[in-house]
C-alpha cells in the first residue's frame, strides 16, 4: 500500500476514535455529573413519587455504561431517542433544521472563504502599507466583538433604519431560493463578519510564510515576475496551509451559527439546541451536541488529509 | 582594453532595521566597494560574518534581500549600470545574464516541483532554450557536474536527493541559462567536508567548461584559494585587501589577511598518557529510544588527566551522542564508564552531585546556551552558589577571578548574553564550566559557530586555561584543523563506531584506514593547486585498485 | 512610562476605566442595579444619561452593574483557567513521557468538542450560578492555555541552558521557576488578555441565550437579551453593552500586543 494511503486510513481510524470519545465525553457531560436529570425537569418541588417514576421511565436507575451503550447503539441506527418535552422523535425533528443549519453556513462559507483568501493575497501584495494596516485594524476589532452584537447592529442599521433586508429569518420549504436568501442575507452577513477576521489573518500569515521562504528568492533572482512567482512557486506550498485555516474557520463557523440562529430566530439546529438547554432535555441536547462534534471532528479532519496530500515529501517518498 | 564583465564602484549598501518599541534605525552594511571582474574569471570574496560579502554578492543583480537596499554607488554589468534599470529590465538580467547559487540548496528549492522543471525554468522564460534544449543542455550540466543517473535525477524531488547532490543541481540551475555571471553564496559551507571537496571539485570543473565568470563568496580561504582567480578580502563592509590568489595567499599585506592566513596554525605539543585515565569508557553502546539501530557501537576510549581526547567526525557519526552518553542524559544500553576511579551511574538523575560537578559541558551554541535572562555575573556564580554555597563578598570576588581567567575584565557581570559577542558568550560559557572546579570539560562543537579568528581566540584560551587548572578536555568537533590545534590524543568516529584512536602524532601520521585517510585528504588546504592534487591523487588510487 | 505607543495608551485607559467602574460600581451608579426608576425605553435625558431598559430600571446604573459582574465573572474564570492550564502544561512539558501523552491527548479530546457546544451540553443538567459558570469556562479554556504553555515550554526545555542546569543537578522547581517561567512569561501575559476576551464573550454569550447570568442580576450579555426587542423600533438600549464588549475587549487586545512586543524587546529578550 502507498504510504500515503496507509496515513490517511490512520488519521481516518483516529478521527473515528477521537468521535467515538466525545460520545462518551458527552454522554458522561450529561450523566455523572452531579446535576440529576430528573430534578432538574421537574423541578426543586417534585414529589418523591414522582422522582422516582421519572427516573424509572428515563432508565436513570441503570448504570451509566449500559445506558451509554444503549443510546449509542440507537444512535448507530439513527435513532436518536425522544424529546422529554414533548415526547416526539429527535431524529425527525432535527432533519429539517439541519438542513436549515446547512444551507445558512453554505452560504455564509461561500461568501466568505473567496472573500477571506482574496482579502489576505491582498494584504500580503500591500504588506505594510495603508490596505494591510486598515484590513489588521478592522479585523482586530471584529475579532474582539460578540456575534450576537454585530447581529443587533446590521438589524439595527440594515433592518430597521435602511430597511433592506429582513430582521428575522424565517423560512420554509416552500419559499424559492431567492425568497431564502432574502430572508438570510442579515445572517449571513453577520456569520461571514465573524470568521473573516479569523480566516483573513491565517491567510495571510500563511501566504506570508511560503513567500519569505529561500525558494521564493531563487525564483525571484531567476527573473521571474510577482504573479508568476506566486502562481507557480507560492500557490503549490500554499494550498494545504489555506485549507486548514478554512477548515478551521469553518469549523468555528458551526459554532457561531448557535449564536446568529437564536439572534434572527432561524429555524435551524441551533436555535433547537439553546431552547432545549433551558428545558432541561438531555436526550435533545446529547444528539445535537454530538452533530456539532461529529461536524467539528470531520472539518478538521478534513484539513489534516489535506496537508498529507498536498506534502511532496509524503506523496513523493524517498 | 576591454570594458570588464563587472564593474562595480563605490559601492553602498545598507539596511534599515526595526527595534521593537523604538524608532526605525537606519545601518550601513558596505561602506563603498570598488572591483572588476573580467569574463570568465573567477573573483573570491572573503572575510567573516558581518563582513558584506553576501550582499555585494546580491547586489551584482541589483538585489537587496529582506530590508537590505542599495543606497550609492554603480554596478555595471556587460556595460550598463543596473542600479539605474527598472524592475522589467532587471527580471531580464537576472536569470539570464548573472544567477545566483545560494548556502542552502535545500531551502532555495521549491519542494513541490519536479528538480527538472526548476533547473531550466530560468533558461525557458528568459528565452534562451526551448524546453528540449533546455532540458538537453541540463541533462549535460547534471553529467558534468558528478550527479548519478543525470538522465533521469531532473524527475525528481528535491527531498529525494542528498544534500551535496542538490548543491550540485543548484549549480546546474545556475549554469542552465548560459549566464556571463554567476554568483556562489558559500555553496559548500553546509556539507561535510568528505562531500565539500566533491562538489568543489564540481563546480570548479563546471566554471572552466562553461567559461563563465563568477563571484565566489566563503568565510573559508582555503576553499577559495582553490577556484579563484583573485581574492577580495573584506571586513566589515570595507575592502582590505585585494590580489591575485598567489599575492592573498602567499605574500599577504595587511594584518587582517595575516591573520586569515595564519589561523588554525597554534602549534600544541601531545602530551604522553599516565597510568590512570580520568575517565574510561568502555564497550558503550547505545541507542534512542523509539529507534531500531545502535547509534554508538562498542566504544572504547581513554581520557587522561589534564589532557584532551578529539572526537572527531561528520554529521550523524554519533560523536555528539558519546557525549549525550558520558553526562548520562543518554544511558547506555551496554558498557560502563568510569570516572575518576568510580563507576558512573548510567542515568543522570542517578548519579552523586560531585559526580556533576567534577564534569562540566560547554556547548556550539553559546546563544542557547545562556538563560537570556539572566546576567552573566547570575550565569557563573550560581554553580559557586550550588556546588560550593558561596555567597555575597566571595561570591563575588571568585566570579571576577573567573571573568579575569576568561580575559573579560571588569564591568561583564552585569550584562546580558544578548549584549555579547559571539567570541564574549562563549568565553562566559567556559567561566561557568570552570567555576564548578571540574575535572574534565566536555566541549562539544564549541568553535564551530564562530569565525576563524575569534575561534583562534577560544582555543588559545581553552589551551591556558588546561596549564592553569589541570583539566581534561573532551573535545567534540567536525574540523581537523581544530584537532591538530587542540588534541593529545584523538578518536575518528565513523557510522557509531571509533575507526581510529590514539595518540595524535599515531593517528595523524600514515599508514591510514580508508575513512581517516579520506577524512582528512579533504580538508582543504591553505595551498594552490590542492584541489586538483588531491582530485588526482584519489583518480590514481583508485585506477590503481 | 515614555515609550508607550499610543494605541497602548488608549487600551490602558479604556481597560482601567472599565476595571475602576467594575469596583466601584455601587459608588458611581446613579440607581440601584434593580430599581425600577421610570417609564419603559425613556430616551436618554439628563435624569437617565442612558435611558431606561424594558421594564423602567436606569439603563446606565445596569451597565455599570452588569460590567461588575461580566468582570468579575471573566477574571475569576481567567485566573482559573490560566492556573490550571499553565502549572498542568509546564508541568506535561518538563516531565514528557506518559504524563505529556495522557494530559495531551485528553485535552485534544475536550477540544475536539466546541467550547460553547460543550459548556451548552454541560448547562443543561447543571444549575445555572455564577460559581458553575466560571467553574465550566475556567476549565473549559484551560485547555488552551495548558496547549500554549506547554508548547512554549517545550521549546524552552530544549535549549542548552535547560540541559545544563539539568546537568548541574537542579532540581525541578528551579528548572521550572527560575530557567524556564522567566522565558515563557511574556507569551503568557499575551495570552491571558487573549484569554480574558474570550471569558468576556463566552459569558455574555451564554448569558445572552439565557443560560448564563440570570435575572435580576445584570451582566453584559443578558442586557442585550432584555432589551433585544427595543432593536425592532428603533431603540438602542441592547446595543450599548454590546458597545462596552467590543470596546473593553479591543482595549485589552492593545494593551496585549504592546506586552507581547515590550517584553521581546527587554535587554535580555528573544532576538
Amino acid at each position: 500500500m502507498h504510504p500515503i494511503l496507509k496515513l490517511i486510513a490512520q488519521r481516518l481510524a483516529l478521527g473515528l476514535l477521537l468521535l467515538l470519545a466525545a460520545s462518551v465525553l458527552i454522554f458522561a457531560g450529561t450523566s455523572i455529573l452531579p446535576g440529576d436529570v430528573a430534578q432538574s425537569i421537574l423541578g426543586q418541588s417534585a414529589t418523591p413519587e414522582a422522582l422516582a417514576n421519572l427516573r424509572r421511565e428515563l432508565g436513570l436507575n441503570d448504570p451509566a455504561v449500559t445506558r451509554y451503550f444503549s443510546w449509542l447503539g440507537g444512535v448507530l441506527q439513527g435513532d436518536l431517542g425522544t424529546a422529554l418535552t414533548n415526547g416526539r422523535d429527535i431524529a425527525e425533528s432535527l432533519g429539517g433544521r439541519l438542513k436549515n443549519t446547512l444551507f445558512l453556513a453554505f452560504w455564509a462559507a461561500a461568501i466568505s472563504v473567496p472573500l477571506a483568501i482574496f482579502l489576505g493575497l491582498l494584504a500580503v501584495r500591500y504588506k505594510d502599507r495603508w490596505p494591510d494596516k486598515l484590513i489588521s485594524a478592522v479585523t482586530l476589532t471584529t475579532i474582539s466583538i460578540p456575534e450576537f452584537m454585530i447581529g443587533y447592529v446590521l438589524i439595527y442599521w440594515v433592518a430597521i433604519k435602511w430597511r433592506m433586508f429582513p430582521s428575522v429569518a424565517i423560512i420554509n420549504d416552500s419559499m424559492t431560493l431567492g425568497a431564502k436568501l432574502n430572508a438570510i442575507a442579515i445572517p449571513v452577513m453577520v456569520l461571514t463578519l465573524v470568521v473573516l477576521a479569523h480566516m483573513m489573518r491565517m491567510t495571510r500569515a500563511a501566504i506570508l510564510n511560503v513567500m519569505q521562504s529561500a525558494y521564493i528568492e531563487t525564483a525571484e533572482l531567476k527573473g521571474l515576475g510577482m504573479l508568476k512567482i506566486i502562481r507557480k512557486h507560492a500557490f503549490p506550498n500554499a494550498i494545504a496551509p489555506i485549507v486548514n485555516v478554512v477548515m478551521l474557520n469553518l469549523a468555528y463557523l458551526v459554532v457561531g451559527v448557535v449564536v446568529v440562529e437564536v439572534v434572527f430566530a432561524y429555524p435551524g439546529m441551533g436555535q433547537y439546541l439553546v431552547d432545549h438547554v433551558s428545558k432541561r432535555d438531555v436526550p435533545v441536547v446529547q444528539a445535537c451536541g454530538l452533530i456539532f462534534a461529529a461536524v467539528y471532528i470531520g472539518l478538521n479532519l478534513i484539513a489534516d488529509i489535506v496537508s498529507i496530500l498536498a506534502n511532496p515529501r509524503l506523496r513523493h517518498p524517498k | 582594453m576591454t570594458e570588464p564583465l563587472l564593474k562595480v564602484r563605490g559601492l553602498k549598501i545598507g539596511a534599515t532595521a526595526y527595534p521593537p518599541g523604538e524608532k526605525p534605525v537606519a545601518i550601513k552594511i558596505v561602506h563603498g566597494v570598488d572591483f572588476d571582474l573580467e569574463a570568465g574569471k573567477v573573483l573570491g570574496l572573503i572575510g567573516e560574518s558581518g563582513a558584506g560579502k553576501s550582499t555585494i554578492g546580491l547586489a551584482a543583480m541589483a538585489y537587496g534581500r529582506g530590508g537590505v537596499e542599495i543606497t550609492g554607488g554603480e554596478v555595471w554589468v556587460n556595460g550598463r549600470n543596473i542600479l539605474k534599470e527598472n524592475l522589467r529590465n532587471l527580471r531580464r538580467l537576472r536569470g539570464a545574464e548573472v544567477t545566483y547559487v545560494s548556502q542552502s540548496a535545500a531551502a532555495s528549492f521549491n519542494p513541490a516541483k519536479k528538480i527538472m522543471e526548476q533547473v531550466t525554468e530560468a533558461a525557458i522564460f528568459q528565452n534562451k532554450f526551448t524546453k528540449s534544449e533546455a532540458e538537453a543542455r541540463a541533462i549535460e550540466l547534471f553529467a558534468k557536474l558528478g550527479l548519478p543517473d543525470p538522465e533521469t535525477i531532473g524527475n525528481r524531488y528535491p527531498h529525494q536527493v542528498s544534500g551535496g547532490q542538490l548543491q550540485r543541481c543548484m549549480t546546474a540551475l545556475a549554469l542552465c541559462p548560459e549566464p556571463d555571471l554567476v554568483v556562489f553564496d558559500e555553496p559548500t559551507t553546509a556539507l561535510d567536508v568528505t562531500t565539500q571537496i566533491d562538489v568543489l571539485a564540481a563546480i570548479k570543473e563546471a566554471i572552466v567548461a562553461t567559461g563563465v565568470a563568477a563571484l565566489y563568496i566563503t568565510h573559508d580561504l582555503a576553499v577559495v584559494a582553490q577556484v579563484s582567480d583573485h581574492i577580495m578580502v573584506l571586513q566589515q563592509g570595507d575592502m582590505v585587501e585585494y590580489g591575485t590568489v598567489d599575492q592573498i595567499i602567499n605574500h599577504p599585506q595587511e594584518d587582517y589577511t595575516k591573520a586569515l592566513v595564519s589561523v588554525r596554525s597554534i602549534d600544541h605539543q601531545e602530551k604522553t598518557p599516565t597510568d590512570t585515565p580520568v575517565l574510561r569508557v568502555e564497550n558503550v553502546t547505545a541507542r534512542y529510544q523509539g529507534t531500531n539501530f545502535d547509534v554508538l557501537k562498542n566504544i572504547n576510549v581513554d581520557i587522561h588527566p589534564g589532557q584532551t581526547l578529539a572526537v572527531v567526525g561528520e554529521s550523524g557519526s554519533g560523536k555528539s551522542t558519546l557525549a549525550r552518553v558520558i553526562t548520562g542524559l543518554l544511558p547506555p544500553s551496554d558498557g560502563q564508564i568510569t570516572f575518576d576511579g568510580r563507576v558512573l551511574n548510567p542515568e543522570l538523575a542517578t548519579r552523586p552531585i560531585e559526580d556533576l560537578r567534577e564534569m562540566q559541558m560547554i556547548y556550539q551554541m553559546a546563544d542557547t546556551a545562556m538563560n537570556p535572562r539572566q546576567t552573566v555575573g547570575t550565569i557563573i556564580g550560581r554553580p559557586l552558589e550550588f556546588y560550593f554555597g558561596l555567597k555575597g563578598k566571595a561570591k563575588q570576588k571568585r566570579i571576577q577571578e573567573l571573568l579575569d581567567e576568561i580575559e573579560l575584565g571588569d564591568g561583564f557581570q552585569d550584562r546580558y548574553p544578548a549584549e555579547l559577542s559571539g567570541g564574549q558568550k562563549q568565553r562566559v560559557c567556559i567561566a561557568r564550566a570552570l567555576a564548578a572546579k571540574p575535572k574534565l570539560i566536555i566541549c562539544d562543537e564549541v568553535t564551530s559557530a564562530l569565525d576563524p579568528l575569534v575561534a583562534d581566540g577560544i582555543l588559545k584560551l581553552l589551551l591556558n586555561l588546561q596549564k592553569i587548572e589541570d583539566v581534561a578536555y573532551l573535545f567534540i568537533t567536525h574540523d581537523l584543523a581544530t584537532v591538530r590545534a587542540i588534541a593529545d590524543s584523538i578518536a575518528v568516529m565513523y557510522q557509531g563506531k571509533v575507526v581510529r584512536y590514539g595518540p595524535k602524532s599515531q593517528v595523524l601520521a600514515p599508514p591510514f584506514d580508508d575513512y581517516t585517510d579520506l577524512l582528512l585528504s579533504s580538508v582543504p588546504e591553505m595551498k594552490i593547486g590542492w584541489l586538483e592534487e588531491t582530485i588526482e591523487s584519489r583518480r590514481m588510487e583508485s585506477a590503481g585498485n | 512610562m515614555k515609550n508607550i505607543p499610543i494605541s497602548a495608551m488608549i487600551g490602558l485607559f479604556f481597560t482601567g476605566i472599565y476595571f475602576l467602574m467594575a469596583v466601584f460600581a455601587p459608588w458611581i451608579a446613579p440607581y440601584g442595579m434593580a430599581e425600577v426608576v421610570g417609564d419603559v425605553w425613556e430616551p436618554s435625558s439628563s435624569e437617565f444619561l442612558l435611558g431606561t431598559d424594558s421594564i423602567g430600571r436606569d439603563l446606565l446604573s445596569r451597565m455599570i452593574y452588569g460590567g461588575q459582574t461580566t468582570i468579575f465573572i471573566a477574571t475569576a474564570a481567567t485566573i482559573l483557567s490560566f492556573t490550571l492550564g499553565s502549572v498542568m502544561g509546564f508541568f506535561a512539558a518538563v516531565s514528557g513521557g506518559w504524563v505529556d501523552q495522557t494530559l495531551s491527548r485528553f485535552v485534544d479530546l475536550i477540544m475536539s468538542i466546541p467550547s460553547l457546544i460543550f459548556a451548552l451540553v454541560v448547562l443543561s443538567v447543571m444549575p445555572t450560578t455564577v460559581p458553575i459558570l466560571i467553574l465550566l469556562m475556567g476549565l473549559l479554556d484551560s485547555t488552551r492555555v495548558f496547549r500554549l504553555a506547554r508548547a512554549v515550554a517545550v521549546d524552552i526545555t530544549v535549549m542548552d541552558y535547560v540541559e545544563a542546569a539539568r546537568l548541574r543537578g537542579e532540581k525541578i522547581g528551579w528548572i521550572i521557576f527560575r530557567e524556564t517561567l522567566p522565558n515563557a512569561l511574556s507569551p503568557l501575559v499575551a495570552e491571558m488578555g487573549l484569554r480574558f476576551i474570550f471569558a468576556v464573550l463566552f459569558v455574555s454569550t451564554l448569558s445572552f441565550l439565557g443560560l448564563g447570568v440570570q435575572p435580576p442580576q445584570a451582566d453584559w450579555g443578558g442586557i442585550v437579551k432584555e432589551n433585544k426587542e427595543g432593536i425592532n423600533y428603533g431603540i438602542q438600549a441592547a446595543l450599548y453593552p454590546a458597545y462596552a464588549i467590543a470596546t473593553l475587549c479591543i482595549s485589552i487586545n492593545l494593551v496585549a500586543d504592546w506586552i507581547l512586543n515590550r517584553t521581546t524587546s527587554l535587554k535580555g529578550g528573544r532576538g
